[in-house]
């Protein structure tokens, strides 16, 4: 069987892809490069928007990703269920896009926090988290200044009722999220907000540890056994 | 050619630690007596045209397409 083949977007400012790309290869897909200015998702069977700054977080962080060209597709796609996990500034794009609810704000610190993170995985039955036991604590980096999540009332009730806060910040948190929410799904699971780095943990040469993988290779074992 | 503001600003029951570092400020500065800061954006949008009406209701989907994230914040629009 050919290896499932995972997108990685591209935009004017995107610093991780090739990080993401990278742990999709290791996870043991193939990463395809995908281009913000295409209109072309080149059949690829999930997509990853991955960190930086695309540009340079002008108007506000991910709003005029947000509107990028390739952004129709991934819109069509992941209400038809096509899986897209969004990393920290991808998270950021993901929100303004509307297909995640909130937003992401100035760190309360007003500081860019940059270190490892202890986080919880509360929802291990996302297409991006199933690898995960429900509870499994992990150790990623987390690299932000605009990673403080906020929704109103009714959102988070929502979010915490139906079980859609997909990771947790544990110790500290680092940008005063709401609730301590690190990462959270769409109502059907497919999309993923992660505002920490899981493709910067997947090697321990590298990382502080090898605990990102597993969102890699969730996607890849769901994508496989579809 | 009209000119266009929009004022964005956080709706009020966001925290705004911008604002905040702000007025922390102001007493070693030598101002007294200011309970708040809150900050916001101003976009001043040049028109081809007029400002009439539809010209206005266009700067108002403007705004609430990309100017303003109307899940956080809110906006006004005005012609200077």
């Amino acid at each position: 069987m050919d290896a499932a083949r995972v997108g990685v977007i591209t935009f004017p400012g995107s610093l991780d892809d090739r990080d993401a790309a990278r742990a999709v290869r290791l996870a043991g897909a193939q990463p395809v490069a995908l281009w913000h200015a295409d209109h072309d998702l080149q059949g690829v069977d999930a997509v990853v928007l991955p960190g930086g700054f695309s540009y340079g977080d002008y108007l506000r962080a991910g709003a005029i990703s947000a509107a990028a060209p390739i952004m129709a597709e991934v819109k069509a796609g992941a209400n038809a269920g096509l899986p897209v996990l969004g990393i920290c500034n991808g998270f950021q794009v993901l929100c303004e896009a509307h297909l995640l609810p909130g937003a992401l704000l100035r760190n309360v610190g007003l500081h860019f926090v940059c270190r490892d993170q202890r986080l919880r995985v509360d929802n291990a039955d996302t297409a991006w988290t199933s690898d995960y036991s429900p509870g499994q604590e992990i150790v990623i980096p987390v690299k932000n200044a605009d990673g403080r999540y906020t929704a109103d009332d009714d959102t988070l009730k929502a979010l915490e009722s139906e079980g859609r806060v997909v990771a947790r910040y544990l110790d500290l948190n680092p940008n005063g999220s709401l609730n301590d929410i690190a990462g959270i799904t769409n109502e059907a699971g497919n999309v993923v907000g992660l505002m920490p780095h899981p493709e910067h943990a997947v090697e321990s040469l590298t990382g502080p540890s090898t605990d990102g993988l597993g969102f890699f290779t969730s996607i890849i074992k769901r994508l496989v056994n579809a | 050619m009209a000119r266009v503001v929009v004022d964005v600003m956080l709706k009020p029951e966001i925290l705004d630690p911008q604002g905040q570092a702000i007025v922390r400020k102001l007493p070693q500065l030598g101002f007294e007596g200011v309970a708040a800061v809150r900050q916001g954006k101003r976009f001043e949008v040049e028109l081809d045209g007029p400002a009439d009406e539809a010209a206005l209701e266009q700067v108002r989907k403007i705004a609430e397409t990309l100017l303003a994230n109307t899940v956080i914040e809110d906006f006004e629009v005005r012609v200077l």
